[in-house]
Order: structure tokens, then sequence, then C-alpha cells
């Protein structure tokens, strides 16, 4: 049963009409709509009119990652602790507000209730999981150097900056989750391009974010046509990385060739299920390994240096 | 009567270059399908060395079949026995240092001190650490099993030929793949010695395929269909029409580019160590060097005193003969890269920066540049932005840490950076603060092979060197 | 070297009081270990040959403190001693003579006659060397015993108790008492024991305090303890001449003692000399080697670069 006539329902039994939610882009804190002033229809599985979503132009992805740049200096530089306690507030605030993605995503996706709870359920669990990985994956993947020499070496990830990111077109919830957490949880900030044909749950998820202590400017959430708002953001000099998780073969080429201009990290899309537990790759593409020598030699003149 | 130090060259004889080579292609030295040649050069005085074999499309075709077929022997041996080999490699280059260190020095044109006390012995050490790694994948954290890539096309470029060959075949073997390489056009001499060390240590056919030739080579072996793994080392522009070519396909990309390190120095800095941390970041390697500090950033209130003590140590460098022991600074690499430092440091003059050489007398024939600093340099200048990839110093000046962190963050590189001072939480903040890949904290261009090494931004993706340096050659 | 380079008058100033003096000797640029001796082993790989190597060794044995500070020292001894400084290679008149013997102070007259109107100077170590340990008194009677009995250079030991305990007055006082003891015809080298003073911190503040309190020489150490004279620690005191000279105009000499044996040894020392203070030091005013042994070394690589063989210990003299 689709939610339109659920509505309709509900309007004869209470003749009471319910309130739509007009659905807004999410960049820097607040709630835009489209600067071009343009919104497309967005549909259920079935064909029915579910939302206008505002179609975002290449002004909004310029501002999208101005405010991503704004936000990546406090980001980066919050303490991995703090940033974990941020990404499990946004899976407490989305645990509280679960029934209104399950609607959501059953109806993006054309999913029975249950499989939609289920994929929202794992969604709440990556937040989860990806809060617990801020303050270990240094210590994983970096580390001291033993190099044959006087000098303390010491190797740390840092995160690579703004980080444009398609979200994956079909797993509209927990595959944008699944690609958002591990580019935040390390410290960058991020513009996102919601799934084009299914982009309700990305722009509800700016909601939750906005509540959840998570800084403006650090998740940005744009929906429109993916390939136009894509272009620019790969082209785009103050972006450092793209993930193209939800690019097809010929747009992910695009984009490459395009994200070569600044030698952006490039994440290619490749074949995920998003319901398995993730490895650190999707951390590890988004991160630099920052390397530093310190002199350590004898403690004096008169030491064993000699 | 002053102390002038007597000519002390090391011997020739100990190196024997043919009048010519062909490629190095499954095991054997082939001609090129072409059968085209170029002559290597001596850049410190213009006589020929040899002639090398060019390779075409069609060689790189046949190296890469060559790679492709080694492929699964090589990768299916334990990797207890393909650490074997990379020891025996790591033992024959250090039995073989010195000829090594005299033929790199003869091609490349930089002071056999170098190539005797930096290059040579960390191509040996690159070789040792990765030989370790072989039969240990498992614990590199890359999962279970790793598995390698396939065919690796590498390219070099002229600034450490062997190191550089060394810091791409040694963790492209360890991990089980192939290799096809391509040195640079001017430096073809050392991989080709490389070859004859492959032979010498038994290691299988078409493991390692070595193709002297020119950037077309280069390019017929990213675009190759049947490569799986591309790694470059050069310049930013060759990067990005590289990571052109490989868009849109399975290919693994690593890439490192050029630089604009800044050296900074605080006013509470070890000066007389920071001085030579400077003359140390710039002039070695004539400056060729994609993590030079080529920007000083001095803290303004020790900029005179510290310039003071620059210009005095730089009149005490020895620029000459680069197979004299005594010689610091020796030829640049070649007459093209000559004329691009050239240009750069007129810019640098016209735009207005002071321009200073120690007194300094260069040989007449051969590529030669005397070290040269600019003052009154700002972030404006040409100078300050671009690469120059020459013995060309850059001198700004700021006023406090942050300002410090600013201009040296102000570029599209991201390779290296350097910091002075004596407070050791200063070092920790900024170096936490400067986007770059390796920070020297009092020191500078130290180097190792369990440090990992790459850029942030236009210098590149990926890190050589340590165990980081394992990925780029795993399927992971 | 504070950041802006006072005069000769600012530094008079900064002698005004213990914490004057402080402020200033702590105000010096710090030293990094790691880079000092990594420079210092780069200049060590200078390669020295032929009509380089021949003017080295020349100019080395010309800066030699031939010394002997035994307990057993005698007249005999001593006498021996100033022989070979006068005629280092009695096979060779060519080879130029030492720059001085270097004995206890009941030895100077001895061994001035023994080098008597050859131009080789006789130093004397006092101030209760090498331990210093002693009352001020004593000390200048000591210096002044040398310096009546004929020395032309007196090598003092400073209080490096008082140093380590931060009481840097009070060792620049006594330096200045001595200097003053040393009178018009004595030249007085300061000797750090940089083996006790123990960071290269310590060092170049002990450079410049001896210099401040007027020595005319600065020496590493009294060859009495574990680690004396080093390439490092020898580098960083030719900085701190050179950049003292930079500042006050006053040219200061340097003599690294203990521990430099062989030819090898000397020629890098000389090399640190030639690219960090200058040519002006290469002169046995401004350089000179406190040892021993380092002689007979010079003298066999001498003999070795006039025939083309190699020498042997029966061919140069043992004392």
């Amino acid at each position: 049963m689709s939610e339109k006539t659920e509505k309709s329902e509900k309007i004869e039994k209470t003749e009471r009409l319910s309130v739509f939610k007009t659905y807004k882009l999410y960049v820097g804190g607040k709630f835009p709509r489209s600067e071009s002033g343009r919104v497309y229809e967005v549909s259920d599985s079935k064909g029915n009119w579910l939302a206008n979503a505002p179609q975002s132009s290449r002004k909004d992805a310029r501002d999208a990652v101005v405010a991503a740049r704004k936000a990546f200096g406090g980001w980066a530089g919050a303490t991995a602790y703090n940033r974990g306690q941020v990404l499990y507030r946004v899976a407490e605030m989305l645990e509280g507000r679960k029934e209104q993605f399950v609607r959501e995503v059953a109806d993006a996706e054309g999913l029975s209730k249950p499989k939609a709870a289920a994929v929202v359920d794992a969604a709440v669990d990556r937040w989860v999981w990806y809060a617990g990985w801020t303050d270990k994956i240094a210590q994983v993947i970096g580390g001291a150097n033993p190099v044959a020499g006087p000098y303390f070496n010491l190797s740390s990830p840092e995160p690579t900056g703004v980080v444009a990111v398609v979200a994956p077109q079909e797993s509209s919830f927990l595959g944008l989750v699944s690609v958002v957490a591990p580019v935040i949880a390390t410290g960058n900030t991020a513009v996102v391009i919601a799934s084009e044909k299914a982009p309700l749950p990305a722009l509800s998820l700016g909601e939750v974010l906005a509540t959840s202590d998570v800084p403006g400017g650090v998740v940005n959430i744009l929906s429109g046509r993916t390939a136009e708002i894509a272009a620019p953001l790969a082209a785009h000099q103050d972006v450092n990385a793209i993930d193209l998780a939800g690019a097809d073969e010929v747009l992910a080429k695009e984009l490459e060739i395009a994200a070569a201009d600044n030698l952006k990290r490039v994440l290619r899309p490749q074949a995920v299920d998003y319901f398995e537990t993730p490895g650190t790759d999707r951390m590890t593409a988004f991160l630099e390994t920052k390397t530093v020598w310190h002199p350590t030699g004898s403690l004096g003149a008169s030491g064993s240096s000699y | 009567m002053a102390f002038e130090y007597a000519p002390a060259p090391e011997s020739r004889a100990i190196v024997d270059i043919a009048p010519s080579y062909g490629l190095f292609i499954d095991g054997e030295f082939t001609e090129a399908a072409d059968g085209k040649v170029f002559k290597t050069v001596s850049p410190s005085t213009e006589e020929v060395l040899s002639e090398v074999a060019q390779a075409g499309a069609e060689d790189v075709d046949r190296a890469v079949k060559a790679a492709r077929k080694a492929f699964q022997k090589w990768s299916a041996l334990p990797g207890s026995e393909r650490a074997k080999y990379l020891f025996r490699i790591a033992r024959i280059v250090q039995e073989r240092s010195r000829e090594l260190a005299v033929l790199e020095t003869l091609d490349n044109g930089k002071p056999i001190k170098e190539t005797r006390d930096a290059d040579l012995p960390l191509v040996a050490a690159h070789f040792f650490y990765y030989a370790g790694w072989a039969d240990k994948l498992d614990h590199a954290g890359y999962g279970a099993n790793p598995r390698p890539l396939g065919v690796a096309g590498q390219v070099i470029p002229w600034n450490f030929p062997l190191l550089m060959l060394a810091w791409k075949i040694a963790p492209a073997l360890a991990t089980g793949n192939t290799v096809v390489l391509k040195p640079a056009e001017t430096t073809p001499l050392s991989a080709l010695f490389f070859a004859d060390i492959c032979r010498q240590a038994g290691l299988p056919k078409g493991v390692v395929n070595i193709l002297p030739g020119y950037g077309d080579a280069g390019a017929a072996l990213v675009a190759h269909p049947d490569v799986n793994k591309v790694a470059f080392t050069g310049s930013t522009a060759v990067g990005k029409e590289i990571a052109r070519t490989v868009a849109g396909t399975r290919k693994k990309l690593t890439l490192e580019l050029g630089g604009k390190g800044a050296n900074i120095v605080f006013d509470d800095a070890p000066i007389d160590q920071a001085v030579e941390g400077i003359v140390t970041g710039i002039f070695f390697n004539q400056g060729q060097v994609c993590c030079a500090g080529s920007r000083l950033l001095v803290q303004e209130s020790v900029q005179d005193e510290l310039l003071d003590s620059l210009k005095r140590r730089l009149s005490t460098l020895r620029l000459g003969d680069p197979l004299d022991k005594n010689t610091d600074i020796g030829a640049i690499n070649s007459a093209e890269q000559l004329a691009r430092i050239t240009a750069l440091a007129e810019q640098g003059e016209a735009e207005g920066a002071e321009r200073w050489s120690p007194a300094c007398e260069l040989p007449s024939a051969g590529y030669w540049f005397a070290p040269t600093l600019f003052t009154n340099v700002t972030q404006a200048h040409t100078i300050a932005r671009d690469e120059i990839f020459g013995p060309v110093l850059s001198v700004l000046t700021f006023r406090t840490p942050d300002e410090a962190v600013a201009k040296a963050n102000n570029t599209q590189y991201g390779l290296s950076a350097g910091i002075w001072t004596e407070k050791g939480s200063r070092i920790l903040a900024v170096a936490n603060k400067l986007r770059a890949g390796v920070v020297w904290s009092n020191t500078f261009n130290k180097f190792d092979p369990a440090s990992p090494f790459g850029g942030y931004k236009e210098s590149g993706f990926g890190r050589e060197g340590g165990r980081h340096g394992l990925e780029a050659y795993l399927d992971v | 070297m504070p950041t802006t380079a006072p005069t000769a008058h600012a530094l008079s100033d900064v002698t005004a009081s213990d914490s004057t003096l402080r402020r200033f000797l702590h105000g010096l640029p710090g030293v990094d270990a790691v880079g000092l001796e990594a420079r210092a082993a780069s200049l060590g790989t200078r390669s020295i040959k032929t009509t380089a190597k021949a003017y080295a060794i020349d100019l080395a044995i010309s800066m030699v403190d031939l010394t002997t500070l035994e307990g057993a020292d005698t007249p005999g001894k001593v006498r021996a001693l100033g022989a070979k400084a006068v005629h280092p290679d009695p096979t060779d008149r060519t080879t130029p003579t030492t720059a001085a013997v270097c004995v206890y102070p009941d030895m100077v007259a001895v061994a001035k006659e023994a080098v008597a109107g050859s131009g080789v100077k006789v130093a004397s170590v006092a101030t209760a060397f090498p331990a210093g340990r002693a009352a001020l008194d004593v000390k200048l009677a000591d210096v002044r015993d040398a310096v009546a009995a004929g020395a032309d250079e007196i090598d003092m030991v400073i209080d490096r108790g008082a140093f380590l305990a931060g009481r840097y007055l009070k060792v620049y006082d006594e330096i200045v008492a001595v200097k003053e003891a040393c009178g018009t015809s004595a030249r007085l080298k300061v000797i750090f024991e940089t083996g006790e003073l123990s960071t290269y911190d310590n060092i170049r503040r002990a450079s410049w305090l001896g210099m401040l309190a007027g020595a005319d020489f600065i020496k590493t150490s009294t060859g009495k303890v574990a680690v004396n004279a080093t390439p490092a620690n020898t580098l960083l005191m030719l900085e701190a001449v050179r950049d003292f000279r930079a500042q006050t105009g006053t040219q200061v000499g340097v003599k690294p003692a203990g521990g430099i044996r062989t030819t090898k040894d000397a020629i890098k020392f000389l090399v640190l000399v030639n690219e960090t203070a200058g040519e002006d030091w290469l002169d046995n005013h401004w350089f000179r080697f406190g040892a021993s042994s380092l002689l007979n070394d010079l003298l066999m690589q001498r003999q070795k670069l006039a025939t083309g063989r190699y020498s042997g210990p029966d061919y140069v003299t043992v004392d």
C-alpha cells in the first residue's frame, strides 16, 4: 500500500489533511532550497508521487563545497573521541526516528515494512560501528617506523579534506550511510549527492544530522540529477577526493577524468553488499599518511653516540 | 697558504660501460622492434656514455606479455622463496655498490658522495626491507592472504634512477607482482645494470623487464590493457595525464609527483643545524628532489642572522667534477632541465626578487647551475609557487606560527615540509597543521625504507616505503 | 648569538651579574645533537690527498702541543719531549717544529731550557689541573708559579662543579682572575672538560663564558676523562669562536685535546677548521692539537708521502 493511499484513507477517517514535508537540501547546517528554484518529482517504486525534491545546480554544489571546506578545520581538529561521540549521537537520533525512515525507505526502495526496518536497523548499527572506529583507526594503520638512524619516526593518518560522495543509487539509505559515515568518521567533510531517484531518505538524514551535534558543513546533502551535480564537484579544485559509489560506468569514467585535474583521490564504484560488515577501506581511501621525523640522538656530548 | 683540497676523483675503472645496451625483456637483452636507439650522456662533460635501445609501443607489448607469462609462477611461489630472491638482489647491490655509485654519478651527474653515501645504501636497504615482507603479508593488515595485482607498469624519473627503481621494484616483487619498468631517457644505465643483477640473482625470466625509452614508451605502458597496476614518479603534469589515462579502468594507480616544500625556521631554532638543514634541503642532488625544501620560511626576527650564516655556508660548497669525493654540488641532469631552471631563475629576477649566488666557477662543458638564493620573495612570486627542481632557494618571511603554517600550506603541492625550533610542543603543533606527507623536524631530506613517503594534494597519492608501501601492490 | 646582534659593548654588559650572565648564556641558540654530529661526520668524509695531504700533515705537526702530564714525569722525560718538539723527525730537517710542549708547572723551567731558541712554546697546565678542585688562591699561585718559570701559555681548567650548579659568574670571575695572573706574557687556554659538561648546549655556553672572560684559546678537555676531543664538540667550539669574532672582532683559538691519535683524525679536524671557522684559524696561533702519540703517526704519514713506502714505528722516535 503506498503512502499516498494511506494518506487518503486517513483523510476520510479523521477528516484531517496531513501536512506534507517540504524536502530541502542540507548545506552548511542549514536547509536551503536549491538556488535554482528547481524541483523534480520523486515517486515510489510503483510510480506514485511522493514529493518534490530540490534539483540542485552547479551553484548549490559550489556552496556545499564552501561549507564543507569551512567546516573541515574544526571537524578534522576535533578529538577522535569527540567525533566518535557525535557519530554515536547520530545513531541515537536515528533510532528515535526509525518509523519515519522505515516508511521512507520502504517507499523509496519498494521494500516491505519488515525489510525496510532491517535496512534502517543496519544503518543505525553502521553509525555505531563507525563511531567506534574514530579513535582506533590511527593505531591500526599508523605507528612508529623503525628507521636506521637516531630519529623517532611516526606515521599517522590524517583526513584528506573535502570529499564528494556520489551516494549509491539503489541502496538509498543503508548505502548512503555506509559511504558517508566512513568519510566523516576520520575527520573529512562531505558533499553528498543523494540517490537521484530516491533522494528522500538522504534529505531526511540531513534533519537527523542537524540535531546530532554534527557541526554544520561537515555533511552537506544535495539532491538532483547525479551527473549534473557530480561533474562540477569532480572538477572542483577545492575538493580533495571523490567516492564514485553511485556513478554508472560511463559517468564514473568521466568523473575520474575530471578528478585528475587536481589529482583527487578517487574511490571507484564497486559491487558492495551493504548489509555486510565493512572493512576499513572506505576510511583509508580518504586518509593521507603523514610521516614526521624527530631527531633523538644522544642525551649529550658525553654519551655513547661516538 | 689556504687549505686547498687536491682533486680526489673516484676511479672510473670500476665500472665497465658497454658501447650499447638493449631492452631487457623476458630475461634477455634485445633490440627495439623498430631498431631505434638513443644516446645517454654524462651531464658533467656531455660525453656520450653509451647507446641504448629505445623502446616503442611494440616493445611495451612484448614486455607486458613476458611479465604476464611470468606472473603465474612468480605469484604462486611461496613468499619465503620470493623473499630469498630479493635478499639476493639486496646483497648483490651491496657487493656492487661502488660500481653502481660511479655509474650513477656518470649517468646522472650527481656527486659521488651522494651516490656512495645515500643512493646506494638506500637501494640495498629497500630491497632488504621488502624482502622481509614477502612471506609476512598475512600480517601486514590487509587481511589474510592478500593477492598481488598482476603486471605492474612503472615509470621512474632521472633524479634518483636506481633508488626510484628500488622503491618501485622491491615492493612489487615482494607482493608477487611482475614488473615492466621504464627508466628516464637521460638515466637508463643503472636500470640496465640492475637487469644484470637480476640475472646474477637467478630471478626468473620475465619477472623484471626494463624498457629504456622516452615518454611515448611510458604512455604506451600506462595505457596497455594488460597492465594491472601503474606506479609513476615524476612531474605533476604527467601524473595528471596518467590519471586521465587510467580513468575508467581497473588499474590501480599510485603517483609520487612534484612539491614545493616549506622549510620553516623559527627564531628559537638551533641555527647552525638549521643552516645545514636548509643546505641539505635545497642543494642535495642539486635541488632536483621532489621533496626539496625549496621555500625557506624564516621568522622575520632572525632573518638577517640566518641569511648571513646561510650565505657564509653556501660559500663553502664545492661545485665541480661529480666523481670527485669532495664535490658537494654536481651537474644538472640535462640541458632541458638546465634551461627550465635558468628560465625560472630569470623570472624570479624579473619579478623583482633579489638573486644571490656564492662566487663559483662553473665548468665549461656540461650542464651547471650555481647554488642560488632569492630573497624578497613573496607568495605571489612564480619562484615561490612553481617547482623549480634545481639548486634555487626562495626565501620568504613570517611573523607568527599561524602565518608560517598558512604560507607553508598555500600551495597546490603537499609533499614535504621542515620545522626548526627548540620548542618540542611547537614542533608537534606545527607538524600537525602542515598539509604534507613528510615532515622533518630539526632535520631534512632523511629517507628510510621503513618510513612511508608520499604526498598530499597535487603531490600525488599512495605511499612508498614501510608497511604502507605494500598496499599499492596488493588487491586490497 | 642572540636574535639581535649585540655590540661588543652590549656583550660587556652581560657579565654585570649572575642573572644577566645566565640570561645571556641560556639565550644562545640551542644545539641539535643529531644535526651537529651529522655535520661533523659529513665533514669527516672529505678526501684529502697528495699535495693537500702534505700541506695538512705539516700544518698539523706545527699545531701539536706535545704533551706529557704524568705523575711520573722527570726532567729527563721533559728534555726528551722538548728535543722531539724541536726536531720531530731527526732524519728530515724540513719537518716543522711542534707549536709547544705542554707540561706541569714544576717542569716549565726544564722544558723552557729544552726548547730554548727554537720558537717552540712552553705551555703549562695550571689551576689544580685536572680536577680544578682547589681554592682560588691556590689556583692563582699555581698559575703565577708557571708564569714565573717562563710559561708562554697557561692551560687552565674551569670549575665544572660551579658551572653545572649554574654559578656562571663564579666560573667567569675565576677565569678573569687567572687571565690577570697570566699577565701580558702568557696566553690563556681555558679547558672546559667537555666530557663532564655533558651536553652540547653546555659546551656552547661554556665557550661563550670563556671568551667573554678573556680566554685566548678555548680547549675541549684535559685528556684525563673518558670522552675528550670529538669532531662534534670541536665543531661546536669552532662555531663559537667564529660567531664571537663576528660579534666582537676578537679572535679566539681552539684546542681539541685528548683522543686524537691518527693523521686521518687530525686532518678531519683541520677540515672542520677550514670549513667552519675558516682559513684565518689554520695557523698554530689559533688552532692546536693537545696530543702525544699523534705526532708519530703524522711523522710516519709524512715519510710515506715523501718515499711512497709505508713507514713503521721503528723509524720515528719514541719520546
